[in-house]
């Protein structure tokens, strides 16, 4: 064992070990605990941060791979390794579970039970980095389905009134679609030529070389697009999404959209578009004009929304519209532009629901007419961070929220050859007329939470600004929103080179 | 006529397990009433016994009595697995027989008895001793099922799985009696070389299976044989329900894995698309039934409905190449054994619940978390892992079956397809019971007095189930082995 093959599985499951751990300390140690937790996650994110020195940015293969046979009954893998595609989802993971765990140092949601519910984040969080390095379909999918439970129980303990509802929604959803994608993967097995294989490296090789027949790549890329589409979210099956995300605690909100929804498009990126690049391009008009849809319907849903959190969801499943229109012009830009909105939409959503989390601990309340405004003059800090990211979030230049979908909406302007190129001009035409309402609910929502008159009925309370803890959790976040707004390089440069060799094959 | 030759060492498990009955039975006669519980520790040395001449058998792969009985890797393992179950149902029944007013050394003489006929089922190549192997299962356990004397439910119970189970042995012997007129033989191997000339294409072949496939239907409790299952739990001890949604499940499916796998192989054409439609309709309604169930031991009898379902979409893969007929046979015997581990677990857990509140229904679960954490956290990995999410064992037991499933093509992915649809809805009770125990705030009790017996049985179960979750390997090879001896 060496660092080299040996740091990804540290990274990736020290955090259980944690959560081990932490279910040791008696429950009376309340503060003990929660300092462990940032301890973990700590340590966990010093191993991932460790990579990147020994991580050559100029090659393209996988690193800090390792392979050893897991079951091999059916021949399936410990294969996980990381490249340009996978690094930042990755860091990403350790980077938001820390801010997690430090922002839990103040809040633990009712009904408490720290223990449990630092373990369960651990669990998720190991759940979440594995799928983003393994590279067996069977690996990936157990990691896949490893953070289903931890949300589960995060949602329907810790959750608001309806958490019920919304934990076993999310539970069934996710589940239908999973197991459609698990069909899918038995039948890549069977299709791929002898000796079958798990290996979602050799899988794209054969990908590449036409291994599939068509009939199959279109069966097969329904299955796992069922699977990936309902995590993303895409629309019409993004329901489950508003419900989770309102009823769940606020790390919940964090997590979910800050990695969990990433591991949809992620899938999309890593196995269904190099694997089958024939059903790839059956289905991306489809896949392009679900995405237009979703950026135009959840711009006009979050108008309606009287809920802070529920608008936040809406918006995100607008961002995750345009990730997967990134996604399906097939293009190299395109698929940049989609990694890079992952990690910028992880960065500011996952800020925004910390936000709207801090404006309930101090209101109580969610409702945007309840809050009636005046924010800024009550908690001038709190109301600046949340115009800050706000702004982000619908896509100012100079902040990570713009390269995303500025470069989704030129990739769709000339998409891979052999895609309708008037279909995907159309598209971009109603991204665009997206963007524009984006900028419209967001600074809407503004005006009516930060600006105007301060209520009678919250002048007399006293709301303490953003608390030293939340600006340990908060700061990194924000800082890194301006320095990828400014420096989008720090991202694209790393994914540049993976996406170009995985995708040379559409040009 | 010269006398077959017998081996008595390949059959030493069974025979120590017989003598172990004997004494049993004959032991109980002198005891005083205070001391009849002394007749479960002599069960269960006796069932460590023979599963030491067990071990001493690993590695054997030999027939005796001409043939009609077979020692592989098969079947020692399922013999291996009916003495864990043997020795798990002993402890869970001691607490339960001790306190609750029952003729104790009867109950595990019968035990004994019925897994006697387990350890038969999965080395017999023979129809009589088939037969008779079904029947040591059955027998004792209409009279278990009726151990409750002065219970109407229990005598109900009894009463209702001795008619079906009756009925149920006439029609598959009257089958077994008109496969002996057509082949003239009582071996499944002679059976399947004849049924593959032209005496196999007769209608009275077929209609002979058909009656076969019909009585064993009955025990494994397939739709539309499947009534007397939940009524004949309900009223039974729980153990004896454990017993029975376990152990003589699971016997049922050794034997009709044997028969349809060995001795019919050739018809398999035909019977196949049978049990197509006796999975998906088995599943299917086991599962839309449990939805509704609010009593915790009528859900779980039709889980067990439901997870026979699963259990017989391999059989409807069989006939194509040999190596998908031994992954079809490999992914059944893995359920079967997956099944057994958290579906005694749970068990496990009515049992204890039980203990304060008999015939517990869904809401005496509630705040369990509270009242007992450890043992609603166990019962939860029990619940995920029948619904079949990873990281649990219970996945790798869909796996098995989604795999051989695919690899059979043709009608392999449709049936997978229903089955993962109805994995989804089992979603719908298997977390109502979990809801129940951590969500829904319930009066406040005392807390709840684990056994250590039950305890332990429970946290086997809980912490084998992750192991197998997350490595795999150890379990899934052993079918495989146990595979070779397929024709």
């Amino acid at each position: 064992m060496t660092w080299e093959n040996s740091a990804i599985t540290i990274a990736t499951f020290l955090p259980i070990a944690g959560a081990v751990a932490i279910l040791l300390i008696p429950k009376e140690k309340d503060r003990t605990i929660r300092i462990a937790g940032i301890l973990v996650t700590g340590l966990a994110m010093l191993a991932a941060l460790a990579m990147l020195p020994g991580y050559d940015f100029h090659a393209t293969g996988l690193q800090y791979e390792l392979s050893v046979p897991w079951i091999p009954v059916i021949g399936a893998n410990y294969h996980v390794g990381i490249d340009g595609i996978s690094l930042p989802l990755y860091e990403l993971t350790f980077a938001l579970s820390f801010l997690c765990a430090i922002y839990t140092y103040r809040y633990v949601p009712d009904p408490g039970k720290t223990k449990a519910f630092l373990a369960l984040m651990l669990l998720l969080q190991t759940g979440m980095a594995g799928t983003f390095i393994a590279f067996d379909l069977i690996l990936f999918f157990v990691f896949w389905e490893l953070v289903l439970v931890p949300m589960y129980f995060l949602i329907a303990v810790w959750g608001s009134a309806n958490r019920q509802y919304a934990s076993i929604k999310f539970f069934l959803y996710t589940l239908f679609g999973s197991v459609f994608m698990l069909l899918a993967f038995l039948g890549l097995y069977f299709a791929s030529p002898g000796p079958h294989t798990w290996d979602i490296v050799d899988l794209t090789r054969l990908g590449a070389d036409g291994a599939f027949g068509h009939t199959f790549q279109l069966i097969a890329f329904g299955g796992i697009m069922l699977g990936f589409a309902i995590k993303v979210p895409m629309w019409p099956v993004h329901t489950w999404l508003p419900d989770a995300h309102t009823e769940a605690p606020t790390i919940g909100s964090v997590l979910l959209a800050g990695i969990m929804l990433k591991m949809g498009t992620y899938g999309f990126v890593r196995i269904a578009l190099p694997v089958l690049p024939d059903g790839a391009r059956a289905y991306a008009p489809l896949i392009g004009i679900l995405a237009a849809i979703a950026i135009i319907y959840a711009a006009l849903a979050c108008l309606a929304q009287k809920d802070l959190k529920r608008l936040i969801a809406f918006s995100s499943v607008g961002h995750m519209g345009f990730v997967m229109l990134g996604i399906a012009t097939l293009t190299e830009i395109g698929i940049n532009a989609a990694i890079f909105g992952m990690v910028a939409h992880g960065i500011i959503t996952g800020m925004l629901f910390f936000c709207v989390g801090s404006i309930y601990d101090r209101y109580h309340t969610r409702e945007i007419a309840q809050i009636g405004g005046g924010m800024s003059q009550k908690m001038p800090y709190l109301g600046g961070v949340f115009a800050f990211v706000a702004i982000a979030s619908l896509g100012l230049p100079g902040l990570a929220g713009f390269w995303g979908e500025v470069m989704a909406l030129l990739s769709a302007f000339n998409p891979a050859p052999g895609l309708s190129v008037g279909l995907f001009r159309w598209l971009m035409v109603a991204g665009g007329i997206g963007t524009v309402l984006t900028a419209g609910y967001f600074l809407w929502m503004l005006q009516r939470v930060n600006m105007g008159v301060l209520p009678d009925r919250w002048s007399e309370k006293r709301f303490s600004d953003v608390l030293p803890v939340e600006w340990v959790a908060w700061l990194p976040l924000l800082a890194a929103t301006l320095i990828l707004g400014l420096f989008p390089k720090l991202i694209l440069g790393v994914t540049n080179e993976a996406v170009s060799s995985l995708f040379a094959l559409f040009k | 006529m010269q006398q077959p030759s017998i081996d008595l060492h390949l059959i030493l498990p069974e025979v120590i397990l017989s003598v172990t009955i004997l004494v049993v039975l004959v032991v109980d006669l002198f005891l005083r009433e205070q001391r009849k519980f002394l007749a479960m520790p002599l069960s269960a040395v006796g069932v460590l016994a023979s599963f030491i001449a067990l071990l001493t058998l690993i590695g054997t792969d030999a027939t005796t009595f001409d043939g009609a009985y077979v020692v592989d890797p098969f079947a020692l393992l399922f013999k291996g697995f009916f003495l864990a179950v043997a020795f798990v149902v002993l402890l869970l029944s001691y607490g339960y027989l001790r306190d609750g007013d029952f003729y104790q050394g009867e109950y595990y003489f019968l035990l004994l008895m019925a897994f006697l006929g387990c350890m038969l089922m999965p080395s017999v190549r023979d129809l009589l001793m088939l037969f008779i192997a079904i029947e040591l299962v059955s027998v004792p356990g209409f009279l278990m099922a009726a151990f409750k004397k002065k219970d109407a439910r229990s005598n109900e119970a009894g009463l209702k799985f001795f008619v079906i189970g009756v009925l149920s042995s006439t029609i598959m012997l009257y089958g077994m009696s008109l496969i002996y007129g057509l082949t003239g033989s009582l071996n499944l191997e002679t059976i399947a070389q004849k049924l593959g000339g032209p005496a196999g294409q007769q209608p009275l072949a077929l209609a002979a299976i058909l009656f076969v496939v019909g009585g064993f239907a009955f025990k494994v409790s397939a739709v539309p044989f499947h009534f007397w299952a939940p009524d004949t739990y309900e009223g039974s001890p729980v153990p004896v329900a454990a017993f029975l949604s376990v152990a003589s499940k699971a016997a049922g499916f050794v034997g009709l894995l044997v028969l349809m796998f060995v001795g019919f192989i050739h018809q398999a054409s035909f019977w196949a698309p049978i049990f197509a439609v006796l999975s998906v309709a088995t599943m299917t309604l086991g599962n839309l039934v449990a939805l509704k169930q609010t009593q915790i031991v009528r859900l779980l009898a039709y889980s067990s409905v439901a997870q026979a379902g699963y259990m017989l979409l391999p059989f409807a893969l069989a006939g194509g190449t040999p190596e998908q007929n031994a992954t079809a046979f490999a992914a059944a015997a893995t359920y079967i054994l997956i099944y057994a581990i958290m579906n005694l677990g749970a068990f496990a857990v009515v049992i204890l619940m039980s203990r304060e509140q008999p015939g517990a229904f869904l809401t005496d679960y509630a705040g369990l978390i509270k009242r007992a954490p450890a043992i609603a956290v166990s019962m939860t990995i029990f619940m995920v892992s029948l619904a079949g999410i990873p990281p649990t064992a219970g996945f790798w037991a869909k796996f098995a079956v989604f795999f051989a499933a695919i690899q059979r093509g043709g009608m392999g992915p449709w049936l997978a397809g229903f089955m993962v649809v109805n994995s989804v809805i089992s979603v719908g009770y298997y977390f109502a019971v979990v809801k129940q125990m951590i969500f829904v705030e319930g009066e406040v009790r005392h807390r709840i007095r684990v056994p250590v017996l039950l305890g332990a049985v429970v946290a086997a179960s809980a912490v084998l189930i992750l192991v197998l979750g997350i490595l795999p390997a150890v379990l899934t090879g052993l079918p495989q082995d146990a595979t070779l001896a397929l024709p």
